[in-house]
């Protein structure tokens, strides 16, 4: 969303270009059980006096900012950023929810939105010895964490098991260590347009002073909104994935031993349909011996959404029909899968959720994909000890 | 040149598009002042009898040699001055045009600027006009012969319209028949005639056209020359059969070890032949093919213990020594008829075409509903579980048009009419099922088409206002993901069969014909005509045409109507028998001329080529040019090292004060 001075909201959004096709709430994930409709909201925010009231509906704040209405509007119009324009009417006007207002607050005061010190970004590099860049030392891959597999102790995992998997791997690599700080993806979805502004600014100026080759982020939200919402960011970005896909490729990655699972992939909205990213977390699996992957019939581009992003981490939905991530986890069951992987932090902490909601915790587990490889390699040292 | 210049500047208000922005008053009083102006005029509209009149009666009262016109680009009106010029016995080089439209008062706001700036545009018009010599343009004799590219219906009319006016017709169709895709349909909108019925009679006239040459599984090579002279070398692909040998009577194919195991172009895949075909019963030549990309004996050099096609073909037709053929003619015009192809919807994943045998296109459905088509006309398809005769059908409108998000802002024009068809053929053949259309706009604009709509809805067809976004399953259902956005309702809605009404594109193979025949293309890249009003069936290219969709979607009417159009226009040099050369050609001074052939590399147009003369004795290689061939682009000259080739009406000692004069000095 560019910010341009004296544009009206309809001028800034491209509502004229809207022709009412309905295929954004056609495939708008939440309509099953919320009341967003979100082409209503393209059509009535062309009368620029009802916007305050169109601020005040509670839906749109259903919305996970999957960006499903955008990849299918014929028009290019991106309708999920309507919504967000209509929240940011609120977070200027002060009225969100306390839970939105303190994630913001800590994003604007610690560099996250998780109310964790910044002090505390780099603690779960304990006892891992990571090397950290240097803005005069060149390296090949800059790793960017993202807040919440920093901190949350669920899926600190990730970053943890990538960093044992890269040594052995022989990469030229460094992380951020503390200076690292929020990339911004939800901030800009809970509508906070200055805060975001202010973030893409700082986070450009710290990247692109390292002397980096590329940057690889662990989320798929810091990546899709780094390649997407930072025009002047100078290094080209990749997600983890990729990367490990092109190592693997190139012969610098095998797994040892083997996992007889049968594994579902979820492909994460902010990789998969918003970025492209379908086969190289794929890829990445089906190098495990024994692995049987099998696939959702809602996949790939048709992936069904599991309601972590869009600042949906601290908006309580008042819908009491089942969560998408519950469905996506029947599904999951019904295919017989042991495994639900991801490659995702916040479809980690939702898919899990719905795995104990179902109570489906003897059947299956929720694991990302880094979590998996880890355990491989510990497999690895036990039976090779060096 | 003996006679002094008299100059006469006319200064057009094009109504008031150039009269609001510019003081056309003023402009005119300035070019009073120019040096050799004897007159200077301004007028409403110039190009009107009345302003043409103007400009004859002061050629012969004032004496005038040399006229200036300040208007609108030359690219319309020059001719229509150049000939007032002539009609007043003065060349028709002596003219030269200020656009003061185009290049000041559609492009300013600011009216005193713009009419420093038309002034200056007139003083640099009056300082070439000064300087301009007089030309005389030739002709060239024409073939009389035509060249159609494409053997749909759009070739087939037009090749008839040619060969029915006398003239040779060389017909070339890529694939083993003509017809095209009209072939592949079953009934056409909005009469409900029979495809098959009003086609294929065309399709046997064009074969057997005295004045018709058709050289089917056949592909353009090469072409050079020009308008009225085009060399043409045309690829006839090795058939592996001895058409004059084959009488059809398809015993090969039945023996073929590959019979019904490789998917039918022509059924879109949903049937089967073997490796020696004849892609439908109707085709034209009725001869069979061997695929050689397919056949065992061509592509391993071993068919069990010899090949079942040979010992089945009672004529002896078949010959797997036959090699492509390379033959040559020459035409005066050639007429693209290309076609199209539609749209891909593996590029829409989320319709999930890839994923089920359930979800299908447009085009498949004409073959399916289709009486020669593969399952007979029934409508059975597979719902990933068992074959079933489809209740629920749903069809998607604008699958591949009017969508950024694929590349495709335009409207491909038949959809929604052949979506009508087939829902109404569906109805019909399953008076039980329950069929939906689902449609952002519905544009039903041609005869017939809203009376068509009309019906169709009356019969029980459901229309639903909504661009389906997603597709998935459902135990043996599939699942719209759609709005119905007239109630605002996001429904899922469960059907056996999905049609997607794909729409056209540019041929995935066209890139080849751009190049042979230098074709621009429209922003929606298809090939782009002339003029998008004025000359619709001309191209940049002198004596290139085209029609049919190749220029841009449309159904079967315009397509007829556009054919006979192109073949109009394609018959005026034929008819006529000779062309006309532009006389504003480059131009060599063989004299000073060094040979070196830059100018050769450089021009576009491949105009130039060295020739050896006699220069006081000695043999020496200088450039000359083909003046049919040369457009005046002038690049040579920019080239040139030592300024030996110009452009008539642009050389330098012409342009050079016409760009002082706007840069103020000299
Ligand atoms: C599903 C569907 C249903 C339709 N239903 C109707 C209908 O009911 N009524 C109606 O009016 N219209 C209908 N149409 C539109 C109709 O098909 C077109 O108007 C018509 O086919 C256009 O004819 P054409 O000759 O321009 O192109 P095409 O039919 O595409 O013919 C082009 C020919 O050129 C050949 N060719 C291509 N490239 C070369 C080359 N380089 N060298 C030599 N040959 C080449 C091709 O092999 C082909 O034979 C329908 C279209 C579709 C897709
Ligand atoms: S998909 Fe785009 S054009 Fe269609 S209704 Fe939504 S915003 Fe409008
Ligand atoms: S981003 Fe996703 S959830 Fe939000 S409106 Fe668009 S489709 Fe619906
Ligand atoms: S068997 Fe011989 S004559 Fe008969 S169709 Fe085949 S090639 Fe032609
Ligand atoms: S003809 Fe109808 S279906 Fe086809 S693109 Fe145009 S509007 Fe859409």
């Amino acid at each position: 969303m560019e910010m341009t001075e004296n544009q009206t909201f309809t001028e800034r959004f491209d509502l004229l270009g809207c022709i009412q096709c309905g295929r954004c709430t056609g495939g708008c994930p939440v309509t099953v059980r919320t009341n967003l409709n979100v082409r209503r909201f393209v059509y009535d925010a062309y009368n620029e006096e009802l916007l305050e009231e169109l601020a005040r509906a509670a839906e749109i704040w259903d919305c996970t900012a999957c960006h499903t209405c955008a990849v299918r509007c014929p028009k290019g119009l991106k309708p999920l950023e309507v919504l967000i324009g209509l929240r940011s009417l609120l977070v200027e006007s002060g009225k969100t929810q306390p839970s939105v207002r303190d994630a913001l607050e800590s994003v604007f005061r610690e560099g996250n939105p998780w109310e964790k010190p910044r002090a505390t970004r780099s603690d779960w590099m304990e006892g891992l010895d990571v090397p950290i860049a240097q803005p005069d030392q060149p390296v090949e891959n800059l790793f960017f964490v993202c807040c919440t597999i920093a901190y949350d102790p669920r899926v600190q995992v990730i970053a943890q098991n990538l960093v044992r998997l890269l040594k052995g791997a022989g990469v030229n690599y460094a992380f951020l260590g503390d200076d690292e700080s929020c990339c911004g993806s939800e901030v800009f979805t809970l509508g906070e347009e200055g805060l975001f502004e202010m973030i893409v600014e700082d986070n450009t100026e710290l990247l692109n002073g390292y002397q980096a080759e590329r940057i690889v982020a662990l989320s798929p939200h810091c990546f899709t909104t780094f390649r997407t919402r930072y025009p002047n960011l100078k290094k080209p970005v990749l997600h983890y994935t990729q990367l490990l896909a092109e190592l693997l490729e190139q012969g610098k990655l095998a797994f040892k031993g083997g996992l007889a699972k049968k594994i579902v992939f979820h492909d994460p909205c902010y990789l998969g349909k918003q970025s492209g990213v379908f086969d190289e977390p794929r890829r990445l699996l089906k190098a495990v011996d024994g692995v049987e992957l099998v696939e959702f019939d809602r996949s790939r581009e048709r992936s069904l959404c599991c309601e972590g992003g869009g600042g949906k981490m601290w908006v309580e939905s008042e819908s009491k029909k089942e969560r998408l991530a519950e469905t996506r986890i029947r599904d999951a069951r019904a295919l017989g899968a042991d495994i639900v992987a991801v490659a995702c932090p916040f479809c980690v902490l939702t898919l899990e959720d719905a795995v104990k909601a179902l109570g489906y915790e003897e059947e299956m587990r929720v694991v990302e994909i880094m979590e998996l490889l880890g355990e491989l390699e510990v497999d690895q040292d036990k039976t090779n000890p060096a | 040149m003996t006679e002094k210049p008299k100059v006469g500047v006319y200064v057009c208000h094009c109504g008031i598009n150039i009269a609001a922005t510019v003081d056309v008053e003023a402009v005119t009083e300035y070019a009073k002042g120019l040096p050799n102006v004897v007159i200077a005029r301004n007028y409403a509209y110039m190009c009107s009898d009345p302003g043409q009149l103007l400009i004859k009666e002061d050629i012969k009262e004032k004496g005038l040699n040399r006229v200036v016109v300040a208007s609108c680009s030359p690219r319309m009106h020059e001719p229509t001055f150049r000939k007032a010029l002539q009609e007043a016995g003065l060349n028709p080089y002596f003219l030269e045009m200020a656009n003061i439209r185009e290049q000041c008062s559609w492009v300013h706001e600011d009216r005193e600027a713009a009419t420093e700036k038309a002034k200056q545009l007139v003083a640099a018009a009056v300082s070439k006009a000064r300087l301009l010599e007089p030309l005389t343009s030739r002709e060239v004799d024409a073939e009389p012969s035509a060249l159609v590219i494409g053997a749909g219906i759009a070739g087939i009319q037009a090749a008839l319209d040619i060969a029915d006016a006398g003239f040779k017709v060389y017909l070339v169709e890529k694939s083993p028949s003509v017809g095209g895709r009209m072939a592949q349909l079953d009934k056409t909108f909005p009469t409900l005639d029979c495809s098959a019925c009003i086609l294929t009679p065309k399709m046997v006239d064009a074969a057997n056209h005295p004045n018709i040459e058709l050289f089917t599984y056949s592909e353009v090579e090469e072409v050079s020359g020009y308008i009225g002279n085009f060399e043409v070398k045309v690829r006839k692909k090795a058939r592996y059969v001895d058409v004059s040998k084959c009488t059809g009577c398809g015993a090969c194919a039945k023996e073929c070890r590959l019979a019904g195991r490789i998917p039918n172009e022509f059924d879109e895949g949903l049937g089967k032949r073997g490796a020696i075909y004849l892609p439908f019963p109707q085709a034209v030549p009725a001869k069979y093919t061997i695929d050689p990309e397919k056949c065992l004996f061509l592509t391993r050099g071993k068919c069990g213990k010899g090949p079942k096609c040979v010992e089945a073909c009672p004529a002896g037709a078949i010959d797997f020594e036959q090699e492509d053929e390379i033959v040559s003619f020459r035409v005066g015009a050639i007429l693209v008829a290309t076609g199209f192809d539609v749209f891909d919807p593996t590029k829409k994943p989320e319709y999930g075409y890839a994923d089920y045998p359930n979800v299908i296109t447009g085009l498949e459905m004409e073959r399916l509903v289709s009486a020669s088509g593969p399952t007979g006309g029934n409508i059975v398809i597979h719902n990933g579980e068992e074959e079933i005769v489809p209740k629920d059908i749903a069809f998607i409108q604008c699958v591949g048009s009017r969508d950024k998000s694929v590349g495709n802002e335009y409207c491909s024009r038949v959809c929604c009419m052949y979506t009508a068809k087939q829902a109404h053929l569906v109805k019909d053949k399953i008076p039980d099922a329950r069929v939906r259309v689902y449609y952002m706009d519905v544009r039903a604009f041609g005869k017939g088409f809203e009376e068509f709509y009309d019906r169709v809805r009356r019969e029980g067809i459901r229309y639903v206002r909504g661009n389906p976004s997603e597709i998935f399953r459902r135990g043996n259902k599939l699942v719209i993901k759609v709005e119905d956005t007239l109630t605002a309702t996001p429904l899922e809605d469960e059907v056996d069969l999905v049609v997607l009404a794909v729409g056209l594109e540019p041929r995935r193979d066209a890139r080849k014909i751009i190049e042979l025949l230098r074709l621009s293309q429209s922003p929606d890249r298809f090939f782009l005509e002339a003029h998008p009003k004025l000359r619709p069936v001309d191209t940049a290219t002198d004596g290139v045409y085209l029609a049919g969709c190749c220029q841009g979607p449309k159904d079967i009417p315009d397509t007829v109507a556009q054919a006979k159009g192109a073949a109009a226009s394609a018959l005026i040099p034929l008819a006529r028998g000779k062309v006309a050369i532009d006389a504003q050609v480059a131009e060599v001074n063989e004299a000073t001329c060094r040979g070196c052939g830059f100018c050769v590399s450089i021009c576009p147009y491949s105009a130039i080529e060295l020739v050896t003369v006699n220069r006081m004795g000695h043999m020496v290689e200088v450039a000359r040019v083909n003046e049919a061939l040369c457009k005046g682009c002038g690049s040579c000259s920019a080239g040139c090292l030592s300024d030996s080739i110009q452009p008539r009406s642009f050389r330098d000692r012409q342009i050079l004060p016409q760009i002082a004069a706007l840069g103020g000095t000299r």
